[in-house]
């Protein structure tokens, strides 16, 4: 892919889905702590959302912070907008414009604090060993 | 930067940080911490945000060190405030 598909690809997948979160590792094994709490909010609003992890090409994460303008990740869109990053998605979850935004209602159990989420996992490293 | 051959990495202190961001957004009052001058965390209060949504308002912090997120400083972590 050249970089110019990436971007294309990056900019079609936030128009495609309402809640999409760009992210290292996966929302089930998220590589850093901020997206490990980011994807933690959004779980505890059980607000569907689309992830992208950034780490297996470096230009997924380059061309998304020249699209969106913004330096660090995790990004989360709704609507085609950027709504922030870990710092301004925990302010708005924890006074509730998170999930008006969404348009979600928070679940009764749902925490007033912003939820840790799980331990980050380190990257992956795709290191194959053929030796044993 | 001593003229060396190699550019140095230079580690800013929570001072720095602080004194960089009051000098680049005009009227701007910055409260830094750091426990190990990688990770940064910014309380920063300014007239400038007024009118800006919260993503505009970090932008122009993070235009401060454009280029430095993820190299010498590895986070910032944001609050700003309008005053």
């Amino acid at each position: 892919m050249s970089d110019n598909e990436i971007r294309d690809a990056i900019a079609t997948a936030i128009d495609d889905n309402d809640v999409i979160l760009f992210m290292k590792g996966s929302p089930a094994s998220p590589a850093c702590g901020f997206s490990a709490r980011t994807v933690a909010m959004l779980e505890a609003l059980e607000t569907p959302f689309a992830a992208v992890d950034v780490l297996p090409d470096p230009r997924i994460r380059q061309e998304l912070s020249a699209l969106s303008k913004w330096p660090t990740i995790p990004q989360l869109f709704h609507k085609g907008e950027l709504l922030g990053g870990c710092d301004i998605v925990t302010e708005m979850y924890e006074s509730g414009e998170l999930a008006t935004t969404l348009g979600v209602q928070a679940p009764g159990d749902a925490p007033e604090q912003a939820p840790a989420g799980p331990e980050p996992q380190p990257a992956p490293m795709g290191i194959e060993n053929r030796l044993g | 930067m001593a003229g060396g051959r190699y550019p140095v990495l230079q580690m800013p202190s929570a001072d720095e940080v602080k004194t960089r961001i009051e000098a680049a957004i005009p009227g701007a009052q910055a409260e830094v911490q750091t426990a190990d001058e990688v990770h940064f965390s910014a309380l920063v209060r300014a007239g400038a945000f007024d009118g800006l949504s919260r993503v505009a308002q970090h932008r122009l912090v993070y235009d401060v060190f454009e280029g430095e997120l993820g190299g010498a400083i590895h986070a910032l972590a944001l609050k700003t405030e309008v005053t």
